[in-house]
């Protein structure tokens, strides 16, 4: 019995037990992990998930059921009680619930992989990270860590339909970061970014970083941090590198034009956003350098993959053209309640958990300048980077934001170090203060995007460049 | 096949594998069943029944972990052989501190049978009654039941078995775009009252028309239970950390008088043993005052000395031991008593997206959320737009700091499944706003 068949069982189940709709999606997981510390491995993790979750839809109500049994009765059982499920939400309904509709897919596809991660020999990843850890509390840092993730998933994807989908996405990534104390504060500097830079791509991208390289700097900088002085508080031209600029964009973008979000799905826990329906296609979100788009189509980013998990083909749109809002993130029901006509952005992080709207590569398009343009642009201001809090308001407007490091800028030169910089804003506002924009664009990727409830990690990517924005309030302190 | 039987079968095959290896099996199985509404309508409604097999092995100085939920003969046998393959290639883990040895349970996990049974129509009730309270405010939020069962077993002789509930309820009712809060935890569903969270989400919802902007500033506050959940969250994660304090990463100086002396904290466990196979019991963390305890696991205990209290696993021994049940010890003061006491001061019922600036000193930043009231001369008179703070964490509880504490800790649901936060209601002396939430 293939695991096509094992899903499809399971939507003949449902549809049997009275649904309109089921689907159902076989999901086998390989996940390895690895946490260094000081020049020793701490912890190695290899694990391996497998199991069924159906999602059933009985009159305007849903129901989900997951469960780790790959057998045909298993999976029979699931789609009666993801059935049993949606009846019972009956009890608390609400409006028709429909689905915008979408191609019906019979199809494959896999992401781009040069090399298996999940191949590379134990000891040689366990040297790269003692070694990088041990480089690090060598150049100073009183504690340094590494680690790495892979992810290695196949799918399969079955609806009532006619969907039948399977997908092998491979994901892998990692960072390393150095930690000095002083007496009263730590410090701390990351590479790339501030939880390790991921994507869809094989071990080739970890070679890429060059973690070894970076090892010494990251050391010294977060002891040069401790005695360097405050940030200060005022308001000035904020220069933001890319991957401090990827984290504003999720935040106060990426989460903001969730549908899920703007139609309250989300309200109690995540939070809601201040978009308005009414409103798009005409809102002015930024300045009219700033162009989002949604595509996971692209090639190696986080956020990539061939088809979403109710099967939608992946496809680009934008969410942001010249300074205004026209897209939003979406599945095939909450688009179908917004009267949009298109999904193609739900996913879940597991076989046992509910797809739901996420992030796919939301990202800007690159600008006209250069990072060097901007500093040497600038006559008075902060250019910080890397992430170190982040912060944001129920309505994804009011944000504060800490970075690792910043430095003056004055009269077009990088000056001195400053540590503990923090800035904060409301976000339309801030958008349409982006006066300089890079086209040094590089996509970020972060496995750990929280939402839904039981939690879900989501894996997202971000396209982002440096970026200069105007009468920005920094310096917010305890 | 129970979750006995096959911690035994694993233990089993592994020792034969990896003869000379010390060996930790764990096995957990998870029934857990959500049902999350939102406009006042169920609109998720899950359903989870899964069975997680965890496999640990130390051979010659080299460490894995390994995990499966294939519990097939042929997912355990491949699950075995998998870690004694990677074991052998692993890099070299001179920190492991060997395996716990054979020590009774303390506790014993509490199982309600109505819980553990509990159906969707069961919880769909309660999510009908909280709607209901609400009077036609739009509602939010959700209704879970879990029930655990656990098994562990390690080549030193350990073997445990537990089981337990969890029910948690959290909701908002809107009133005009302003919301109200009420969470509850409970090991048994019927200690959720969804009229009761629906009428006190929906008054305060009810009590927000027009409010006022406030400057920045130091206020005096009331922090209602909810709100003081985030302070046991973050205080739990990063203030009673072993690990963080060997590695000077945290503010708690065990033995030191850092908060109040009305202040006793201590972690009161649902889960009745780690990770690691470590009996917990009732652990006093801050006794009046007094930093007395910090969370341990086995790697921390063997570093620092002393022994572990059974705080393995949350998050993984490179973030460290955490709490997952840590509580407040109730005072004498109720909220109107509080309330009635402050010249000029807060009202706030929750706190919303904290994030640390600094471990070291515990510093946060966040937001007001779910109601602030202006309180003026003893008495709650405006409701106050939601407003941005920057604050050090045990400053705002030091000696001198603490006003008065709840009659009531209220257990609140956390984020971690069979987590809750035991949270009464605070009165502070001060607490540092950097600004409102409108800019």
């Amino acid at each position: 019995m293939s695991f096509f068949d094992v899903a499809e069982a399971a939507v003949a189940a449902a549809l049997d037990a009275g649904a309109r709709y089921a689907d159902a999606r076989v999901m086998h997981r390989r996940y390895e992990s690895m946490d260094a510390r000081n020049g020793e491995v701490e912890d190695l993790n290899s694990d391996e998930s497998a199991g069924i979750g159906v999602r059933a839809l009985v009159g305007s109500s849903w129901g989900f059921y997951a469960v780790p049994d790959l057998s045909d009765s298993a999976a029979r059982l699931a789609g009666a009680r993801a059935t049993a499920i949606a009846k019972a939400s009956a009890r608390v309904a609400g409006p028709a619930a429909d689905l915008v509709p979408t191609t019906v897919n019979q199809a494959t596809w896999a992401s781009e992989c040069r090399v298996d991660p999940l191949a590379v020999p134990l000891s040689d990843k366990g040297d790269l990270l003692t070694h990088a850890t041990k480089t690090m509390v060598e150049h100073g840092a009183d504690q340094a860590t590494a680690l790495y993730q892979i992810w290695d998933t196949r799918k399969w994807f079955v609806s009532s339909e006619g969907h039948r989908i399977d997908q092998h996405v491979r994901e892998c990534g990692a960072g390393i970061q150095a930690t000095s104390i002083g007496e009263g504060e730590t410090q701390v500097r990351s590479y790339p970014a501030s939880r390790g830079q991921y994507g869809t791509q094989g071990w080739e991208l970890v070679q890429g970083l060059d973690l070894l390289a970076h090892a010494p700097r990251l050391a010294e900088e977060s002891r040069a941090l401790l005695t360097a002085p405050l940030c200060p508080a005022g308001e000035t031209t904020l220069i933001l590198g890319p991957e401090q600029l990827f984290l504003q964009i999720h935040e106060s973008v990426g989460h903001a034009i969730e549908l899920d979000r703007i139609l309250g799905w989300e309200a109690a826990f995540a939070g809601t956003s201040w978009l308005d329906l009414a409103q798009l296609g005409s809102l002015r979100y930024g300045s009219e350098l700033m162009n989002v788009t949604i595509d996971p189509t692209l090639p190696g980013a986080l956020g990539s993959f061939g088809f979403d998990d109710e099967g939608t083909p992946a496809q680009k749109r934008y969410a942001v053209q010249d300074g205004i809002w026209v897209g939003v993130l979406a599945g095939r029901d909450s688009a179908a309640l917004a009267g949009l006509d298109y999904g193609g952005s739900v996913r879940s992080d597991g076989w046992a958990r509910l797809p739901m709207v996420r992030m796919t590569n939301v990202g800007l398009e690159p600008g006209p300048h250069t990072l060097e343009q901007i500093i040497a642009e600038t006559e008075d201001g902060v250019f910080m980077e890397n992430n170190r809090s982040w912060s944001i308001d129920d309505k994804r407007l009011n944000f504060q934001f800490g970075c690792e490091i910043a430095y003056e800028v004055k009269n077009g030169r990088r000056g001195r170090m400053l540590r503990n910089p923090t800035y904060t804003g409301i976000g339309p506002k801030f958008w349409q203060s982006m006066d300089m924009l890079s086209r040094e664009i590089e996509y970020w990727g972060t496995p750990n995007c929280g939402k839904g409830q039981p939690a879900q990690s989501g894996h997202t990517g971000h396209p982002s460049a440096p970026a200069r924005f105007q009468n920005v309030r920094v310096g917010v302190r305890a | 096949m129970s979750v006995d039987k096959i911690a035994d079968q694993v233990l089993g095959l592994a020792v034969r594998e990896l003869p000379g290896a010390e060996i930790e099996v764990s096995v957990d199985a998870v029934h857990r069943a959500l049902t999350r509404f939102a406009n006042s309508r169920i609109h998720q409604n899950v359903t989870e029944d899964t069975m997680g097999v965890k496999l640990r092995a130390h051979l010659d100085g080299r460490t894995i972990s390994t995990t499966t939920t294939l519990t097939g003969a042929e997912g355990l046998t491949s699950l075995v052989s998998r870690t004694a393959a990677a074991v052998r290639s692993a890099p070299r883990d001179p920190g492991w501190p060997g395996l716990a040895p054979p020590t009774p349970l303390a506790l014993a996990g509490e199982v309600d049978a109505a819980t553990r049974d509990a159906s969707p129509d069961d919880r769909a009730a309660r999510v009908r009654d909280f709607v209901d309270a609400a009077g036609g405010l739009e509602t939010a939020g959700y209704c879970q039941t879990g029930y655990w069962t656990g098994a562990f077993r390690n080549s030193a002789g350990q073997a445990l078995t537990a089981a337990a509930t969890t029910a948690d309820m959290d909701g908002i009712a809107r009133d005009a775009g302003a919301d109200g809060v009420a969470r509850r935890s409970g090991i048994a569903l019927s200690e959720l009252d969804g009229a009761a969270l629906g009428a006190r989400a929906t008054a305060k919802a009810r009590g927000q028309a027009d409010p006022i902007e406030l400057p920045p500033g130091r206020y005096e506050v009331v922090l209602e239970p909810e709100a003081v959940s985030d302070l046991l969250t973050n205080f739990s994660y990063f203030g009673f950390n072993a690990k963080a304090y060997q590695e000077r990463r945290c503010f708690a100086e065990p033995g030191t008088q850092q908060f109040d002396e009305a202040i006793t904290l201590y972690d009161d466990p649902r889960e009745p043993y780690d990770a690691e196979g470590t009996p917990r019991t009732r652990l006093a963390l801050v006794d009046k005052g007094v930093t007395a305890a910090l969370a341990q696991d086995r790697r921390t205990a063997a570093t620092g000395g002393g022994a572990s209290t059974g705080h393995a696993g949350s998050f993984g021994p490179a973030f460290g031991p955490v709490p997952q049940n840590l509580g407040f010890a109730p005072g004498s003061a109720t909220v109107a008593e509080m309330v009635s006491r402050v010249a000029r001061g807060l009202l706030i019922t929750d706190l919303w997206y904290t994030r640390v600036l600094d471990p070291r000193t515990l510093a946060l930043t966040g937001l007001t959320r779910n109601g602030v009231w202006l309180i003026e001369d003893g008495e709650v008179t405006r409701p106050v737009r939601n407003m941005r703070f920057t604050q050090l964490y045990p400053e705002a509880l030091a000696p001198g700091a603490v006003l008065a504490v709840g009659t009531e800790a209220v257990p609140q649901p956390s984020r971690m499944f069979l987590g809750a936060w035991a949270s009464p209601a605070l009165h502070l002396a001060s607490w540092n706003l950097t600004g409102g939430a409108s800019g």
